[in-house]
């Protein structure tokens, strides 16, 4: 069976990931730059959304990669690594690294659909870097982490949610 | 998949309404939308055709507080229920954390219900996930209609360990809350014990 225990972000890749996607939002003339997992969950975003609702965007763009995944292996390929949207004013870029992490970029007519992609490769490999450490940890050392933060959590503690 | 981010002191749990077409899955997640404090709820997305069946997912993120310092999230997604929807109800399962199976009570949805659990645990086998072993709570839904089963025959068809059970008629709220904190209770339990 598959271990059910989750990612685990810490607050130095949080830091990670943001410099790097401060880079590629600068370098891409892009509006924003979001970084979520497969299950839509966010992991670190940079840039102006707008009136746009971050939770409803990740969800979904992890339902979007999660059907077009799909798509992809009823015709005997993997995945389809890259994904664009075009609208009239803004369009999506969305890719995937290392096959867990989503990288959604959002950009307007200040940027192109070839710079965008020219600078997403030219960063993938350094979230790809980040991404691993993360998963690597995750491997091992996330169970105790999550321990750590859930361990001393009573019952009283989760009646107390409800109000 | 449960996820904490320490850098936003967050947990985020999935818990994913699954069962037969027409249960009541969407009118459970939409319950929960309507008497949810504004604060405490994001936007409720809704796939759906142009007849308000489920095409894809209903997702509804809630927040309920803080514990320990770390605010609880909880992303609640339905699936289409009608039965060639299977590959996307696969799809909706990846890193689920609890399920809530929405059993229809009438006579006539008795084989779906049990047809539908079924189609549970193999999606769930498939994406690498034990029923026995997930968080999960089992709704009867439906009870004022009156051609519904007695409950504890439902019980006996459809109760696969000592999961909790309730009853309810999701369009005027009966019982949706109480099957919703069950779960959640269940997750963060679960979590716990990891």
């Amino acid at each position: 069976m598959m271990s059910r225990t989750g990612l685990v972000i810490l607050e130095e890749d949080h830091a990670n990931f943001i410099a790097v996607l401060e880079e590629l939002l600068e370098e891409s003339n892009a509006k924003f730059v979001f970084l979520l997992d497969k299950n839509g969950q966010q992991i670190a975003r940079t840039g102006d959304l707008g009136d746009g609702d971050p939770t409803a965007l990740a969800s979904l763009a992890a339902g979007n990669v999660a059907a077009t995944e799909g798509l992809a292996q009823l015709i005997g390929e993997t995945e389809f690594s890259t994904l664009f949207h075009e609208g009239e004013k803004d369009s999506l870029h969305i890719s995937l690294i290392s096959n867990k992490i989503i990288l959604l970029v959002i950009f307007d007519e200040h940027s192109s659909l070839g710079l965008v992609r020219l600078r997403v490769k030219q960063h993938l490999k350094e979230l790809a870097g980040v991404v691993n450490v993360v998963l690597t940890r995750d491997n091992g050392g996330s169970a105790s982490l999550t321990a750590a933060a859930l361990g001393d959590i009573t019952d009283e503690d989760i009646d107390a949610l409800f109000g | 998949m449960t996820f904490i981010n320490y850098a936003a002191r967050e947990i985020n749990c999935k818990i994913v309404y699954y069962g037969p077409g027409l249960g009541g899955k969407t009118t459970n997640i939409q319950w929960i939308h309507q008497k949810t404090r504004e604060e405490s709820k994001g936007k409720l997305i809704s796939l759906a055709t142009e007849t308000d069946r489920t095409l894809f997912f209903d997702f509804l993120p809630i927040e309920l507080g803080t514990i320990r310092g770390f605010k609880t999230r909880f992303h609640l997604y339905t699936v289409p229920g009608q039965v060639f929807y299977d590959a996307s109800r696969r799809l909706i399962l990846k890193g689920v954390d609890g399920v809530v199976f929405v059993a229809d009570s009438q006579e006539m949805r008795r084989d779906a219900n049990v047809e539908a659990i079924d189609n549970l645990r193999i999606n769930l086998n498939d994406n690498g996930y034990d029923l026995t072993e997930l968080p999960y709570v089992l709704q009867f839904n439906k009870r004022d209609l009156p051609g519904a089963m007695a409950a504890d025959e439902m019980t006996q068809e459809l109760r696969l360990r000592e999961e909790p059970i309730f009853e309810a008629v999701a369009t005027r709220g009966d019982g949706v809350f109480d099957t919703l904190k069950s779960i959640i209770k269940l997750v963060l339990a679960d979590l716990r014990k990891r």
